[in-house]
């Protein structure tokens, strides 16, 4: 497996909001995207799970450009999103939630059962709550929720957009610790995050995105000691 | 204010069913379908319309805006689309029936496939490059289309244009039940049929996949995509059985009202079976039916004070939406507290 991003350019409307980047996520790595408000992280990743059209540039996945198909058909390609602002159905419980990720796949019933333990497993705290509806949860409870239903789907590439907005530095850690985890069973992880300290950390590469350009791309370790990084992203000087 | 919950009739009832057994369930279901099948015979009492003849009323309006608010309800209530032109269908099948009634030697029955085939088709045609809109657009396309079928049918000469058609012939007669224009009490029951029929379909198709799918369209459509639902098809789906429903019903009432003209069919019609829906509980088949049986009947029985009748029907309208925004039977909310998604998500 391997999904690559090559030259792509997304627009709204006539604003280009990415201008032309490349990026490549091998298999079993954690590729974190890092950059700022309006940088065009989520637009990014929306453009590879398909709910964004490209406007000129390549999406390939296991070697076969995906740029035109629809959206509901790359999850059984193995693409998996967690939306940004956790986009979980509020008046479902958790339970449907989670059954809800499942609804393409052919055998849902046999693996459902198995696939529940499993992230009732990564997240205890959602089976306290089956029965709760989605609505009801905490914030971080909603974090763990969209990603527990986008693993549902036995994704070969999890995108989760910004797991961190929004939660308390424990939460935070918590969430991270999780991603790790996930990755470690064989999923592959393309991670976007303003938090960079987390992110770089749990990565192995990393790209820096500016203004829908990749300004920069190196080891994820690298980049936590990169001085220019570590000024506009970490919030600590060279100096510091 | 909050007023609302004050009582809740739709808990109640939902109790009373949920702690019933099948063979309570069935007599009860039984008991209810006998009991509405009885209701033209209330005729004599405080039930009685003044000036329209009481069972004609119980057909159309009160029988034919159940029907249609149930399929205006799959659109809106299930799958969260806003359509303004639900009338079109209506006319379609309305006009199926008329055309083919008088040109052809086919009966309502054997019209009646036409009527819905003809409006679902239009669904299809009309969903395949609008339901990709959102929202707002979706809701002024779908009204152009109800003005275009009005318009159309209008200004043409096969339709007979502002003259419309008149000498549609009746049902055939079932057996021993004879349609009479002077007792209506088996167009009455087949419209009671054609209602049981679309809530059995509805409620089968509620808790099957299309169900679920149409549930996770209206809640949040980008995630039901990334979900691996296609929802465009699921959204073509739903529009296209509320239009079938809406053709039935259109067939049922051109061969009842023996003469349809255009002025029948304009956006008012529309309005008047989305304020059924919303009134009677949005999503929650039994308050629509609930809210469509008030909202037909209602003008119906205060006739007679004429022209304040308008005013009071508005009055009970803007009252109720007061005291219970969510409708006399609002569906089962489970979202207490929607989280705010994030501006620019
Ligand atoms: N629906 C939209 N219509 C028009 N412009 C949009 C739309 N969504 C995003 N944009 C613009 O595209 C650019 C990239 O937005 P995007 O949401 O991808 O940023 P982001 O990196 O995810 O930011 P954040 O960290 O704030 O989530 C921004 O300038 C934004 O204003
Ligand atoms: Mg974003």
């Amino acid at each position: 497996m391997r999904l690559e991003i090559k030259d792509l350019h997304v627009h709204y409307g006539k604003i280009e909001a990415i201008k032309g980047i490349s990026v490549v996520v091998n298999e079993g790595e954690i590729v974190t995207l890092i950059g700022a408000n309006g940088a065009g992280k989520t637009t990014t990743l929306k453009t590879i799970s398909g709910l964004r059209k490209v406007t000129s540039g390549a999406i390939i996945f296991d070697g076969q450009d995906i740029s035109n198909v629809p959206a509901h058909e790359r999850v059984d390609l193995g693409i998996s999103q967690a939306p940004e602002g956790r986009g979980i159905f509020p008046g479902m419980t958790v339970l449907e939630n989670l059954e809800m990720g499942k609804f393409h796949r052919k055998n849902r019933k046999a693996e459902m059962s198995e696939d529940l333990d499993k992230v009732y497993t990564l997240f205890p705290r959602l089976k306290e709550r089956v029965a709760q509806a989605g609505g009801t949860l905490s914030g971080g409870e909603q974090q763990m929720l969209a990603i527990g239903r986008a693993l549902m789907s036995r994704p070969k590439v999890l995108l989760l957009d910004e797991p961190s907005m929004g939660l308390a530095p424990q939460m935070i850690a918590n969430i991270f610790r999780i991603i790790t985890e996930i990755n470690k069973t064989g999923v592959t992880i393309l991670l976007v995050e303003q938090n960079a300290q987390q992110a770089l950390q749990r990565a192995h590469r990393a790209y820096i995105l500016e203004t829908g350009n990749v300004v920069k791309e190196a080891k994820a370790s690298d980049l936590l000691n990169d001085p220019a990084v570590r000024e506009a992203y970490l919030g600590t000087g060279a100096h510091a | 204010m909050k007023m609302r919950n004050y009582w809740n009739l739709r808990d109640w009832g939902a109790g009373i069913w949920e702690r019933a057994n099948r063979p309570k369930r069935v007599a009860i279901a039984i008991t209810t379908i006998f009991l509405v099948a009885l209701l033209p015979f209330a005729g004599a009492s405080f039930l009685a319309t003044p000036i329209a003849a009481y069972d004609a009323v119980l057909v159309y309006p009160v029988g034919v805006f159940i029907l249609m608010a149930l399929g205006l309800n799959i659109v809106v209530g299930k799958s969260g689309m806003l359509d303004l032109g639900y009338v079109a269908f209506f006319a379609i099948g309305a006009y199926t029936m008329a055309l083919m009634g008088t040109h052809t030697g086919l009966n309502t029955w054997e019209i009646m496939p036409f009527g819905i085939a003809f409006a679902m088709l239009a669904g299809v045609l009309l969903g395949l490059p609008t339901l990709r809109l959102r929202g707002d657009y979706l809701a002024i396309v779908t009204l152009g289309f109800g003005e275009i079928v009005r318009l159309v049918v209008l200004n043409s000469t096969w339709s007979k244009g502002p003259n419309g058609i008149a000498n549609i012939p009746m049902p055939p007669d079932i057996g021993p039940l004879k349609f009479k224009l002077d007792d209506q009490k088996v167009f009455f029951w087949v419209v009671v049929i054609m209602i049981l029929l679309t809530i059995w379909m509805i409620r089968r198709l509620s808790v099957r996949r299309p169900g679920r799918a149409w549930e996770a369209i209206r809640q949040d459509e980008d995630a039901a995509e990334l979900m691996g639902i296609p929802t465009l098809k699921y959204k073509i789906w739903s529009f296209t059985l509320g239009a079938a429903v809406g053709g039935a019903a259109g067939v049922l009432f051109a061969s009842k009202n023996l003469f349809i003209a255009p002025e029948m069919f304009t956006l008012n019609v529309s309005i008047l079976i989305l304020a059924c829906v919303v009134f009677g509980g949005i999503g929650n088949i039994w308050g629509v039916v609930l809210g469509a049986a008030i909202l037909g009947y209602l003008p119906e029985r205060i006739r007679f004070i004429s022209d304040a009748r308008l005013l009071v029907f508005g009055l009970v309208l803007v009252t109720v939406m007061n005291f219970r925004p969510d409708g006399l039977l609002p569906r089962k909310k489970r979202e207490k507290a929607i989280v705010k998604k994030e501006v620019n998500a």
